[in-house]
């Protein structure tokens, strides 16, 4: 098992190595001189001269880039553009709003998901599972902001059970805030909720044909139990891997939630910084979520290995 | 000849609808959308304006109808563009399976999925700005290791097969045999990931043109008339819904189709969905 996380952690850094590459080249060497891009087309000479210096654009491309790297792994991101204070700072306050939100959407969607995966799978072919199905399909079609503004329109306007928008700040309790993120999490996590039922179903149904379930039947247990102890265990194999891979979807699906809502996340941050054009703040938000997908899927890796020993020895 | 799925009939009936009203809106439109009424603005759905009209006066049927062109001809191109770079690279895996070449492509497929549609989306747009055409690319480049990775996994299990054995015998190159013989026999796989890559297409289109990083005015399109919808959502709630449910029903159809498509294409990948 640890030679198996050494290899992958090797792995994960050269991901981050290349993609950190990629987001740099894009950012900083695409358009020709950035200082001169952020500025915009009036601005004068001297003033692209100084934010030159500030951004350290006279010295060597692969200078700037250690630079860079180097600054991120020390908490550095470089100063914003626009707001003139530590990206750090902005990231690590803007995190506080966007990360309690995609986690609060995985819960929900993982709490809505197995239950309802695991009726329809126990129940097949029946109407409830046809039912369920047909919905599950339905919540895959629906573009979560606009079921956002479907539940504004519900529960904000018709019904003023929550607020349309807005987040107080953590200063302020706890369950204000979670009441303030409710919508936009139920909101991100009802079509993936829905994706996940679906795995999870047939998940569990490739489960419950293999022999030891019939084992386990034939030695007397109720359906029940063999479901619980037996079928629930394997299946989620396949279940874990999608609740990794949803993280990613749910993290820019949160950027994209954050606008219906008005919450100050990273979303809000990242597409003031694009009509800004303040680059240094598009690039380091751009590495934190791609960090963040490749280092959930690293950790996916390792539970799936943890819970299927075959995994570690094929790599 | 089989009885065909109900789930194709559906599924191609519903986004049959949509695709019509795309090409009838290249010849004709009940009203202009560019034309603004200020007189007739806001108007809740009715007789004269069916699905009724936006804070500028313009018909929202049209709008629906010009916008279903925006999203289906970025889906299409950016599926389009993610088999063109993604099939040859998965064929090209495969002929070299555990090779270094695999290796390589395998790596690189992994890293672009480490960048959500969305995030490639970003970095395009921070560098040459807003566009239908830079959504088109983003949405392509997203769509690559998709196809690649199918492909890839088709073609494995055929290059096992004794038939293809025979051709490299008889002296084939790996180039011909992926182009002769495993290309035709992973098409239906691709048509089937080519329809979820489609229906993915119209829901990430909708997204960016939303956030403000796909289609730009006057282009109408289904996620910027929701983005525009929003501010006005509480006295005119019918701006936001009518589109919403021209991408849900598009994506809906898809789906189904899809579905549909693999059960008659693909017995084998029939499972207990």
């Amino acid at each position: 098992m640890l030679r198996f996380a050494l290899q992958r952690l090797v792995s994960l850094t050269i991901s981050l190595i290349v993609a950190s590459m990629v987001i740099f080249f894009v950012i900083e060497v695409i358009p020709g001189d950035p200082a001169a891009y952020m500025l915009g087309m009036n601005a004068q000479p001297e003033t692209i001269a100084a934010l030159r210096r500030d951004l350290g654009l006279d010295q060597a491309l692969f200078t700037r880039y250690l630079g860079w790297i180097g600054g991120m792994l020390t908490g550095d991101f470089g100063t914003s553009y626009t707001y003139r204070v530590p990206v750090s700072e902005l990231v690590l306050a803007r995190m506080g709003v966007s990360l309690p939100l995609t986690v609060y959407a995985l819960v929900l969607s993982t709490l809505i998901a197995f239950p309802v995966g695991l009726i329809a799978a126990a129940r097949r072919g029946s109407g409830l599972d046809a039912g369920i199905m047909g919905a599950t399909q339905l919540g895959i079609a629906v573009p979560n902001f606009w079921f956002a503004m479907l539940l504004v329109l519900f529960f904000s306007i018709t019904l003023q059970w929550f607020s349309a928008g807005g987040f107080p700040g953590w200063d302020r309790g706890f369950w204000v805030n979670i009441k303030a993120l409710t919508l936009p999490a139920v909101a991100l996590a009802l079509p993936q909720a829905s994706i996940l039922a679906r795995v999870m179903r047939s998940a569990v149904i490739e489960t419950l044909g293999q022999d030891y379930i019939r084992t386990a039947r034939a030695k007397g247990l109720s359906a029940r139990q063999t479901v619980v102890r037996h079928a629930l265990r394997n299946a989620l194999i396949p279940v874990l891997t999608i609740i990794g891979l949803q993280f990613s979807f749910l993290l820019a699906g949160g950027i994209i939630i954050e606008n219906v809502f008005f919450l100050p996340g990273l979303g809000r941050l990242i597409f003031q910084a694009i009509t800004q054009r303040d680059l240094i703040v598009v690039e380091s938000v751009v590495m934190l979520l791609v960090f963040a997908v490749i280092l959930v899927t690293f950790l996916v890796d390792l539970a799936y290995a943890a819970a299927d020993p075959r995994l570690r020895r094929r790599a | 000849m089989k009885r065909l799925p109900m789930t194709l009939i559906a599924g191609a009936a519903l986004t049959g609808v949509f695709a019509l009203a795309a090409l009838i809106s290249m010849v004709w439109t009940p009203y202009s959308v560019e034309g603004m009424n200020i007189a007739a603005r806001l108007q809740a759905p009715g007789a004269a304006h069916w699905f009724g009209t936006d804070h500028f006066g313009r018909d929202i049927l049209s709008m629906i109808m010009v916008g279903a062109r925006t999203s289906i001809a970025v889906a299409v191109i950016a599926v389009g563009m993610g088999m063109v770079l993604g099939v040859p690279l998965g064929l090209l895996a495969a002929a070299n399976r555990g090779g270094l070449i695999d290796e390589v492509i395998m790596r690189g497929n992994d890293l672009v999925f480490a960048f959500p549609a969305l995030v490639i989306a970003i970095l395009i747009t921070a560098v040459f700005g807003p566009s239908a055409v830079n959504a088109i690319i983003a949405i392509g480049i997203f769509n690559t290791p998709v196809f690649a990775r199918v492909t890839r996994g088709g073609a494995l299990s055929l290059w096992t097969l004794d038939y293809i054995r025979a051709a490299e015998v008889a002296g084939k190159g790996k180039v011909r045999i992926s182009v002769e013989h495993i290309l035709p026999n992973i098409a239906n796989l691709l048509i089937v990931q080519g329809t979820i890559q489609f229906s993915l297409g119209i829901l990430a289109e909708a997204a960016l043109s939303y956030v403000g990083l796909g289609a730009q005015p006057p282009l109408p399109s289904w996620g910027r008339m929701l983005a525009e919808a929003q501010t006005m959502i509480s006295f005119a709630p019918h701006m936001a819904i009518i589109p919403g449910f021209a991408i849900v029903l598009t994506v809906l159809g898809l789906n189904l189709m899809g579905d549909g498509l693999r059960d008659i294409l693909d017995p084998k990948l029939r499972r207990a969905r």
